[in-house]
C-alpha cells in the first residue's frame, strides 16, 4: 500500500523501513514532530499517507502528537507518531493514557543518548526502562527491538497488531544506527503480511461495555461514529468507562491490565536463539548491539568457544521464559548494552547466580564492537582459570 | 540609534568559529543583540535549535556571557527563573550588579513547542526579553514545516507534488499575538536592517518589562538560495512588505522603516528554491494569493499605525 517495491532489493534505512512497515500494518494516520534522529519516519509519512487516503498532521510538540494519535485512535484509524528520547519524555503522560483508556497506538522511540537533550546524531539504549516504566501508575507495557532493517519492517507491524488486538499503547524502541543504516532488504507484499485489527462489538449497543471484564484482559472496541456510546477518561472507570472509587472496581482494572502481559506472554514473547544449542557462554543483546553480538559469537565459535546469542525482540514484557532457560544451561551470561545495564539487571532476577552475569556498558556512543565482546569473554575465562574456576566455553 | 564608528570598537562577544552555516543570519541576530547591550551583563537562554547547536559544540563556546541551554519548549520558563531569583537575591541584598536576561529561540521552539512557555513568561511579566530567530521551519532537523512556514513554501514535511502546493496554511503572526500579552515592547525586525534591529533590541533591554522581538533569519539551507544573498534576501523581504519592520510600545504601533518603492513579492520569492514550484506554469494563482495576503497585512499595520 506504498510506494516502495517489493518482492525485489531495495535500499532502505531502517526510518524508512518502519514507515513502510506501518502502511503495511494499516496505519493511516500519524501526528507527529520533527526530532533527530526520527524524523524520516514523519517525511516518508508525510509524502505516503496521502496517497492512500491517510492523514499526515505535523503538531505542534510531542504532547500534542500522541493526544492526535489517540484520538484518531478512538474513530478506527491505526494511528502512530515516531519520536526519539526527549520526545518520548514529553508523550508520557499520554502513553499512560491511552493505557488507562485501552486506546491502541503505537509509538516508534528512535533512541539517541541522553539524558534530556543529550546526544541527538548519537546511538543509545538507554531509553528501555523508560518504555516499561516511563508514565507513572501500574500499566502493561509493550516494546519492541528491531536490529536491522528488514525487523523495522516486520517489527513495526507487528507493533501495529499487538496494539490493536490487546488494546494497549506499543513502543518501538528502534535506536540511532539501526534507524539510519542502510541495507539491502526485499520487503512482502501487502499479501504476505499478516495484518490484525481490533475485536469489535457483536452486542446491540444498549448491552455495549466499552471495557468488558474479560479474562484475558481484551474487551471489544467499538469506533466513535459507529452507534455505541461510550465515555472515556483517564480517570479510573468501570466497565463502561464511566470514572469510579469502587474498591472491586478499582481493582478488576488494574487486575485486567496486569491480565494483558499474563495471559497472553505467549504471543508477546519473541526472541532469536542464535548458536544456543550447545552454548555455555551466552550473550544476551539486543537491537544495534546484537549484531555486534552475533558477530561476536563467530569468532567465538571460530576459536572453539561454545558461544551462543539470545536476542529478544519483545524485552517488555520480558522474556522470562527463555531468559530463564539460558541462565540454566550458560556459565556465563554477557549482556553488552549501551547503557548502565538497564536489561542485565532484569536478567540477574531470574538468576540465582548472579556472579555470572556481566555487562559490557559502553555510555559513550562510540558503539559496542564484536572485539569488545570477544575481549570480555576471554578475560573472563582467563580470570576464573587463575581462580581455579573453568569455564567450559 | 546605533552609531556604527562607536558599535566597531566594542568587543564581539559571540566568538568566531561557530558551525553555523555560512551565510546563516542567526549568529549575526545576536551579534546585534550584545552590540546593543554594550557593556550591560546578560544572562542567555537559548532553545533547542540552530543557533544552539551550532555555537555550542563541545569542549567550545562561542557565548562569552552566562549562557543555559534547556530543552526545546522552556527557554522562556528557565529564562523566567533565572530572572525571578535574580529579584530575589537583589531584595535580599545578596547581589547589586545590574542585568538584562535573554531567551533565544528558533521558530519551532518559539512559535511551536515554546509557546506555551513564552505565553507564561510575558504574561507574567518577568523583565527578560525573548528573541526568536524566525527561520521559517525546522532547519535543525532537516527542514519540517513549522506554524511560521509561509503558504506554499515547501519543505520536508509540507511537500511540492502534482496535487499538494506546499503548505497549505499561512503562518500564525506571532508578533500580533504577542502584543495581545500587552506586554511593554513588541518589534519585528531583520538583521538586514541592522541600524533597526540594535535600536529595538536597546529599547527591548531597557523597557523594563517583558518584551519580544521577531527577527526574520534567512536561511540558506532551509530557503535555498546562495549564501552571500542571506543579507539581500532579508532587505527584500522588507521592503516587499513581506515582512513589514514595526513596533509596538505600550499599545502603541510605529511602523519603523517604510519602503520607498513597495517591490512586488515575486522579487522575493524568486530568489529562493522553496517557492520555485510557484514560477511553474499554473503558479500565478498562488503567487497573487500571497501578494494579496501582504497587500492586505500592510494596510493593515498602516492603519493600526495611524499612518492609513
Amino acid at each position: 500500500m506504498s510506494t516502495v517495491k517489493t518482492g525485489e532489493p531495495v535500499l532502505l534505512s531502517g526510518n524508512e523501513a518502519v514507515a513502510y512497515g506501518a502502511l503495511a500494518a494499516g496505519a493511516r494516520f500519524y501526528a507527529g514532530y520533527p526530532i533527530t534522529p526520527s524524523s524520516e519516519i514523519a517525511e516518508v509519512m508525510a509524502r505516503e499517507l496521502p496517497l492512500v487516503g491517510g492523514k499526515f498532521i505535523q503538531m505542534e510538540d510531542e504532547m500534542a502528537s500522541l493526544g492526535a494519535v489517540i484520538g484518531a485512535s478512538l474513530t478506527g484509524l491505526k494511528s502512530f507518531t515516531a519520536t526519539s528520547g526527549p520526545g518520548f519524555s514529553l508523550m508520557q503522560e499520554h502513553v499512560g493514557f491511552a493505557a488507562m483508556a485501552e486506546v491502541p497506538c503505537v509509538v516508534i522511540d528512535v533512541m539517541r543518548g541522553g539524558p534530556s537533550t543529550g546526544l541527538p546524531t548519537k546511538t543509545s539504549q538507554a531509553d528501555v526502562m523508560q518504555a516499561k516504566y516511563g508514565s507513572h501508575g501500574d500499566y502493561p507495557s509493550v516494546a519492541l527491538v528491531p536490529s536491522s532493517v528488514l525487523e523495522c519492517f516486520t517489527l513495526t507491524v507487528k507493533a501495529f497488531n499487538i496494539s490493536e488486538k490487546y488494546r494497549v499503547p506499543v513502543v518501538l524502541l528502534s535506536d540511532e544506527i539501526v534507524g539510519h543504516m542502510r541495507e539491502k532488504v526485499v520487503l512482502p507484499s501487502q499479501d504476505e503480511v499478516e495484518v490484525v485489527d481490533r475485536i469489535k462489538p457483536t452486542v446491540p449497543p444498549e448491552w455495549y461495555q466499552h471495557y468488558q471484564d474479560s479474562i484475558t484482559g481484551v474487551s471489544p472496541m467499538a469506533n466513535f461514529g459507529e452507534g455505541y456510546r461510550f465515555h472515556v477518561t483517564g480517570l479510573t472507570h468501570d466497565v463502561y468507562g464511566f470514572p469510579t472509587e469502587k474498591p472491586s472496581e478499582i481493582s478488576a482494572l488494574l487486575e485486567k491490565f496486569k491480565n494483558k502481559e499474563i495471559h497472553n506472554s505467549r504471543d508477546l514473547t519473541m526472541v532469536e536463539e542464535f548458536c544456543m544449542e550447545d552454548a555455555k557462554i551466552c550473550i544476551f543483546a539486543y537491537g544495534s548491539v546484537a549484531r555486534s553480538a552475533r558477530m561476536a559469537v563467530k569468532i567465538l565459535r571460530q576459536c572453539g568457544v561454545k558461544a551462543g546469542m539470545l536476542r529478544p525482540m519483545i524485552v517488555w514484557p520480558f522474556p522470562k521464559i527463555p531468559v530463564e532457560n539460558m541462565l540454566e544451561r550458560a556459565n556465563l551470561v554477557i549482556v553488552p548494552e549501551m547503557n548502565v545495564g538497564q536489561l542485565r539487571k532484569e536478567v540477574e532476577r531470574l538468576s540465582n547466580a548472579q556472579d555470572k552475569i556481566h555487562g559490557i556498558n559502553v555510555l559513550d556512543p562510540t558503539f559496542i564492537t564484536a572485539e569488545q565482546i570477544v575481549d570480555k569473554v576471554r578475560d573472563l575465562r582467563a580470570k576464573n582459570r587463575r581462580t581455579g574456576e573453568y569455564i567450559i566455553g | 540609534m546605533a552609531n556604527i564608528k562607536e558599535l566597531a570598537k566594542q568587543e564581539e562577544k559571540l566568538s568566531a568559529g561557530h558551525r553555523a552555516c555560512s551565510g546563516c543570519t542567526a549568529p549575526m541576530v545576536v551579534r546585534m543583540l550584545y552590540m546593543a547591550a554594550g557593556d550591560t551583563p546578560l544572562v542567555i537562554g537559548c532553545a533547542t535549535g540552530c543557533l544552539e547547536v551550532t555555537t555550542t559544540i563541545f569542549p567550545n563556546t562561542s557565548w562569552k556571557t552566562s549562557f543555559i541551554h534547556s530543552a526545546f519548549e522552556n527557554s522562556a520558563a528557565t529564562v523566567s527563573g533565572v530572572e525571578a531569583a535574580y529579584k530575589s537575591l537583589k531584595k535580599q541584598g545578596r547581589y547589586d550588579r545590574d542585568v538584562r536576561f535573554v531567551a533565544f529561540g528558533g521558530d519551532g521552539g518559539t512559535y511551536d513547542i515554546g509557546f506555551q512557555s513564552l505565553s507564561g513568561a510575558m504574561e507574567r511579566g518577568h523583565n527578560m526579553v525573548y528573541v526568536c530567530y524566525n527561520n521559517e521551519a525546522y532547519m535543525n532537523t532537516g527542514v519540517q514545516r513549522s506554524s511560521a512556514t509561509p503558504k506554499f513554501g515547501e519543505t520536508t514535511t509540507s511537500p511540492v507534488g502534482s496535487v499538494e502546493p506546499g503548505k497549505k496554511q499561512f503562518p500564525k503572526d506571532l508578533t500580533e499575538i504577542m502584543v495581545a500579552h500587552s506586554i511593554p515592547y513588541v518589534a519585528q525586525a531583520s538583521p538586514s536592517m541592522w541600524n533597526d534591529l540594535i535600536t529595538k533590541f536597546q529599547k527591548a533591554l531597557n523597557c523594563g518589562g517583558p518584551a519580544f522581538v521577531n527577527v526574520l533569519s534567512p536561511c540558506r539551507l532551509g530557503w535555498a538560495f546562495p549564501s552571500e544573498k542571506a543579507v539581500s534576501i532579508g532587505r527584500d523581504a522588507v521592503n516587499t512588505c513581506v515582512w513589514p519592520l514595526y513596533e509596538v510600545v505600550d499599545g502603541q504601533y510605529k511602523i519603523t522603516y517604510k519602503p520607498r518603492e513597495k517591490k512586488p513579492v515575486d522579487e522575493y520569492l524568486k530568489q529562493q528554491t522553496r517557492y520555485r514550484h510557484l514560477f511553474r506554469p499554473g503558479g500565478e494563482a498562488a503567487l497573487a494569493e500571497i501578494q494579496a495576503n501582504v497587500d492586505s497585512k500592510w494596510e493593515r499595520l498602516k492603519r493600526l499605525a495611524g499612518e492609513a
